[in-house]
Order: structure tokens, then C-alpha cells, then sequence
């Protein structure tokens, strides 16, 4: 059968266009008004001067390190408590059907009504969670107000929000392991321990490996959330990639959030591409 | 086996216990405050009010001269627009990336990919939507909200495509359909459990959309939902029971595409995960 004359080209096409119009065109364009001063107007061509800027100035270049703080804290903790959650929740418990449900739900909900709701909770004086800590004994924390605990604060209520989605990819993970091997590997007398190391761990790689990677990719993109709780500060120690794109977008340095936008682009770049293919050769083996 | 028994019995209460501070305890915390008079509300405990305030969210509806009630009207609109253009344009490009397997599509098929990871460059996409005078349109939201997806949309589609058997496309080819009966009689209909995963979870995904109407969409009169709401922290920062009532109005959508579409979100979830 010939292929060609059953499937035409031209169903891309639509999806193509639109997709070039609105992603590609502008993606590529970046790299040229990321040299430029600009307006939307007009340009003046100025080479490398805006990343110069970008590095030079550490409420700018701080936040390059704010996001890789914060990709790579979010991606592990997620992981790791996704695991433990799937491994839990894949067990014998009867509740486990209600328990997947509540703890999936945050990720359906809106990012700035998330933020609202921690801001309240971590508030100095009032905010629950202080209570709490004040009432078994400890001194509360100003969580968003402390330049040491705000970009955590933040991070822990991503882990909140996102913790779900990798928990229900691992339990699709490891539904799919063959119980014949935990079964063996108990009459052999393994313990539940050494069946989790020998047995769950290396199964469920692929689940790992696409919960590291996505993780890690929204914590390199994180704008919303960032933006509801602290708006960058204290200072500048929330400050991440994408809100140094919309500061500087907002204050009409336009070349200037343009090149950040570009280092956002490259970073993620040299980042991703190679985890996802080291991951995914470890996969194969 | 007994002990075992027991200790399930003890995984349930603990994990019950835990999930009901982590994860509950926050949902809790919206509805008391959403109900509270405004005085108890800006407390912020998790008391019960002491009595309940049920025209709070009233207030919500007519605050900023009813700004809620168009805000719902523009990210309906968007959500609508944008969900229908991804299903007709997602699935024919799902259909064909999946069919046919040359160097053309290989390359089309690494660009969309590629888009699953890469952040919109922003400015230049104001830029083309001002060359296009589409700039601060709806019409031009729904386009950027369409190529910003298209790539998810158009894995989902094409991952589903690959368990339909190809004899049906060449059975039709064989009685002399065109190509474009062929995909709207016989494959569009076969689309149908996948079509509604892409529905449910760009509609969620658009509608949650805080930062590409902050960009692409500004100004009151286009104000999105997740906008209005984020325009009220400034605005109600002394009156939490408005806050609350407007963060309960936009949870309770999501609350009942949950409970409804609760299978069909996560297996699209895991598979849109697992595949990329």
C-alpha cells in the first residue's frame, strides 16, 4: 500500500502553522532581539550588552541560581516522596482509592489560588502553620518575610501542589510490575525492605525517569507560583528566570527580558536534553 | 497474617491522619474563611465562622462592578476556542505523524516535541501578535493558548492512534474514500476516549492559565479568571473572606471535572507523562 496516497501532508498543516506562527517564529526571533534595545517599534542593534547586563548585575544573575535551587530541590523531593507515597498507596490499604484522589487534586486547582492560600497559612502571626509550631513548643518562622526561608517556603508549596501527578505516575509504574516477582522473591525471604530496593526501584524507572524530567522542567519554567507568594522578594532571593523575564518586560527593558528569556531557552537546553538522554540510556540496560 | 491484617489497619488510619493535615487541612482552611464575617476571616484560623456569611460570594459577583462575571465570560471563551481548534488541528496532526513515518515528519515531529520542554519566548510573540493586530485579542490568546498546547495534544493523539489497525484506513482507500472521509468517518469517531482526555485536561491546563493572559491578554475588559483573582490579592489584601470566596468559586469548577472525569484525567496524565 502506498502511504502517501492514503496520508496527506496536508492534515499538518494546520497544527504546523499555528505552532510555527506562535512558538517557533518567535523562539527564533528571540535570538535576534535579545541583542537589541527594543520597543515592538523599532530596534537598536547592541550585541552582547544585554547578557553582559544579565550576569554583571546580581539581582539579575542571582536568579539563574534561584532556579536551579529550586528545578532541582522540587524535581528530588518530589521524587522521593512520590515513591514512597506510590509504594504506599499501591499497597493493601483500603482507603488507597480516596487517598490517590486527595492527594492528586491539588494539581487541578489554580496556581494563584494555591499561593493565596499558603501566603495565608505561613503568615508571621496568624498563619496556621506558625501556629501550630508555637503550640508544640517552637518559635515561629516568618517564612516568605525571611530572606533565608522564603525561596523554601515557596519550593515546599510546589512539592504540595505538583507531589500528585508523580505519585500517580509511579503507581502506573508499578501496577505494571509482575507480581510474580515479589512473590518469589518473599519465598526466598526477602524482606519488604529488600524487595522494595531489589525489586520496585529498578521496575520503575521509566516512571522515575519521567518524573525527573518533568519536575525538573517545571521548576525551570516556574512563574505563577513565585509571582502570587512573594512577587521575587524578599530582596531578590525568589527571583527565578521567568519573573526577571516579566520584571524586566514590565520596567520596558525589553531587549534585557528578552535576553533572559534566550539564557532560559539555553539553559533549559543544556540541561534537559541531556538529562533526558542519560535517563533514558540508563533505561535500555 | 493476622498481624499483617493489623498493620494495614494501622497504614490506613496513619495515612488517613497524614493526608488529612497535608492535603485537607488547606481546602478546609478556604471554605471556613470563604464563609467568615470579615473581621474573624482576616484572624485567619480554621475555626468554623461563627456564623455563616453565605452572601460573601455575592459580593464577590458584584465587586469591581460584576468584573467576575466577564472574567468567566472570557475564560470561557478562551477555554471553548482554544480546546476546539486543538481537537481538530491535534488530530489530524496526530493522525498523520503516527502513519506516516518519512524525514519530513521526523523533523516536524522533533520541532513539536521539542516545544513539550522549551518556554514560550514571550516579547517576540507580542511582537507578531501586534504585527497580526491580534495583540490583546481573544482571538489572539486562543492562537498562542493553541500552539502553546499543540504539542501535548498532539503526542496524546498520536500515542492513541497507534492501536487503531491501519486496515481500516486501507479497507476505506480500497472502496474508493477520499482522504478526508477516511479521517472524518472512520478515524475521528475511533478518537473519541482520547479526544475527551485532551478536552478535560487542556480545559483544566487553559483555564488554570495564570502567566500567558498576564502577558498576551491585558487590560480589565479582557481580565481572565486566574487575572481577577489575582488582581483581588492586591485589592482585598484586608479582607480575606472576599479572597477566599473568590479562590472557593474558581476551586469548586475543578472540584466537579474531578469528581466527574476523576479516572479519565489521571490516565491521560500518566500517559501524556510516560510517553513524552
Amino acid at each position: 500500500m502506498e502511504r502517501k496516497k492514503i496520508y496527506s501532508n496536508w492534515f499538518i498543516v494546520p497544527a504546523m502553522v499555528i505552532f510555527t506562527v506562535f512558538f517557533l517564529l518567535p523562539m527564533v526571533i528571540s535570538f535576534f532581539f535579545s541583542m537589541t534595545v527594543w520597543d515592538f517599534n523599532s530596534f537598536t542593534f547592541c550585541g552582547f550588552d544585554n547578557f553582559k547586563t544579565f550576569f554583571s548585575d546580581t539581582s539579575l544573575s542571582s536568579s539563574i541560581k534561584n532556579t536551579l535551587i529550586y528545578a532541582i530541590l522540587t524535581c528530588g523531593l518530589k521524587l522521593i516522596l512520590a515513591f514512597f507515597l506510590a509504594v504506599f498507596l499501591t499497597s493493601k490499604i483500603k482507603t488507597k482509592n480516596f487517598l490517590r484522589s486527595v492527594v492528586f487534586f491539588p494539581n487541578l486547582i489554580s496556581t494563584i489560588a494555591v499561593g493565596i492560600t499558603f501566603c495565608a497559612l505561613m503568615h508571621p502571626s496568624k498563619g496556621l502553620i506558625n501556629q501550630v509550631i508555637t503550640m508544640l513548643g517552637g518559635t515561629g518562622v516568618d517564612w516568605l518575610g525571611n530572606t533565608k526561608t522564603a525561596l523554601y517556603a515557596v519550593i515546599l508549596t510546589d512539592v504540595w501542589k505538583g507531589v500528585g501527578v508523580a505519585t500517580v505516575i509511579f503507581i502506573a509504574g508499578m501496577q505494571s510490575i509482575d507480581k510474580t516477582y515479589y512473590e518469589a522473591a518473599s519465598i526466598d525471604g526477602a524482606t519488604g525492605w529488600e524487595q522494595l530496593k531489589a525489586i520496585t526501584v529498578p521496575l520503575s524507572r521509566p516512571a522515575m525517569n519521567s518524573v525527573i524530567i518533568l519536575a525538573f522542567i517545571s521548576g525551570m519554567r516556574t512563574f505563577d507560583l513565585i509571582w502570587a507568594m512573594t512577587g521575587g522578594g524578599p530582596g531578590y532571593v525568589t527571583e527565578v528566570m521567568a519573573s526577571t523575564v516579566y520584571k524586566q518586560y514590565a520596567a520596558g527593558f525589553y531587549g534585557l527580558s528578552t535576553a533572559g528569556n534566550v539564557i532560559m531557552f539555553i539553559l533549559i537546553a543544556i540541561l534537559a536534553f541531556p538529562l533526558q538522554k542519560f535517563l533514558l540510556s540508563r533505561e535500555v540496560d | 497474617m493476622k498481624r499483617k491484617k493489623k498493620l494495614y489497619l494501622l497504614g490506613d488510619i496513619l495515612g488517613i491522619l497524614a493526608a488529612a493535615i497535608v492535603f485537607i487541612v488547606p481546602f478546609v482552611f478556604m471554605l471556613v474563611n470563604a464563609l467568615k464575617e470579615r473581621r474573624e476571616a482576616n484572624l485567619l484560623s480554621i475555626g468554623l465562622p461563627k456564623e455563616t456569611h453565605w452572601e460573601n460570594f455575592i459580593e464577590v459577583f458584584k465587586a469591581n462592578d460584576y468584573q467576575i462575571l466577564t472574567a468567566f465570560k472570557n475564560s470561557g471563551l478562551l477555554v471553548v476556542g482554544s480546546v476546539l481548534i486543538l481537537i481538530v488541528v491535534g488530530s489530524m496532526g496526530g493522525y498523520v505523524l503516527q502513519r506516516r513515518k518519512d524525514s519530513v515528519m521526523g523533523i516536524m515531529n522533533s520541532l513539536i516535541m521539542a516545544g513539550l520542554m522549551v518556554p514560550a519566548a514571550i516579547l517576540p510573540t507580542i511582537w507578531v501578535l501586534q504585527k497580526l493586530h491580534l495583540y490583546k485579542t481573544i482571538g489572539g490568546m486562543i492562537l498562542v493558548e493553541v500552539a502553546l498546547q499543540i504539542p501535548f495534544t498532539i503526542m496524546l493523539f498520536r500515542g492513541f492512534m497507534s492501536s487503531i489497525p491501519i486496515e481500516l484506513e486501507e479497507a476505506g482507500y480500497m472502496d474508493g474514500c477520499s482522504r478526508w472521509k477516511i479521517f472524518t468517518t472512520i478515524i475521528f469517531p475511533l478518537l473519541k476516549p482520547v479526544t475527551s482526555t485532551v478536552i478535560i485536561l487542556n480545559a483544566v491546563t487553559i483555564f488554570n492559565d495564570f502567566t500567558n493572559p498576564l502577558y498576551f491578554l491585558p487590560g480589565s475588559e479582557n481580565a481572565t479568571v486566574q487575572l481577577t483573582l489575582y488582581n483581588f490579592m492586591g485589592q482585598y489584601s484586608s479582607s480575606y473572606n472576599m479572597l477566599f470566596a473568590d479562590v472557593i468559586l474558581i476551586t469548586v469548577p475543578m472540584l466537579l471535572l474531578f469528581i466527574f472525569f476523576n479516572k479519565r484525567i489521571v490516565d491521560g496524565m500518566v500517559a501524556g507523562a510516560v510517553k513524552g
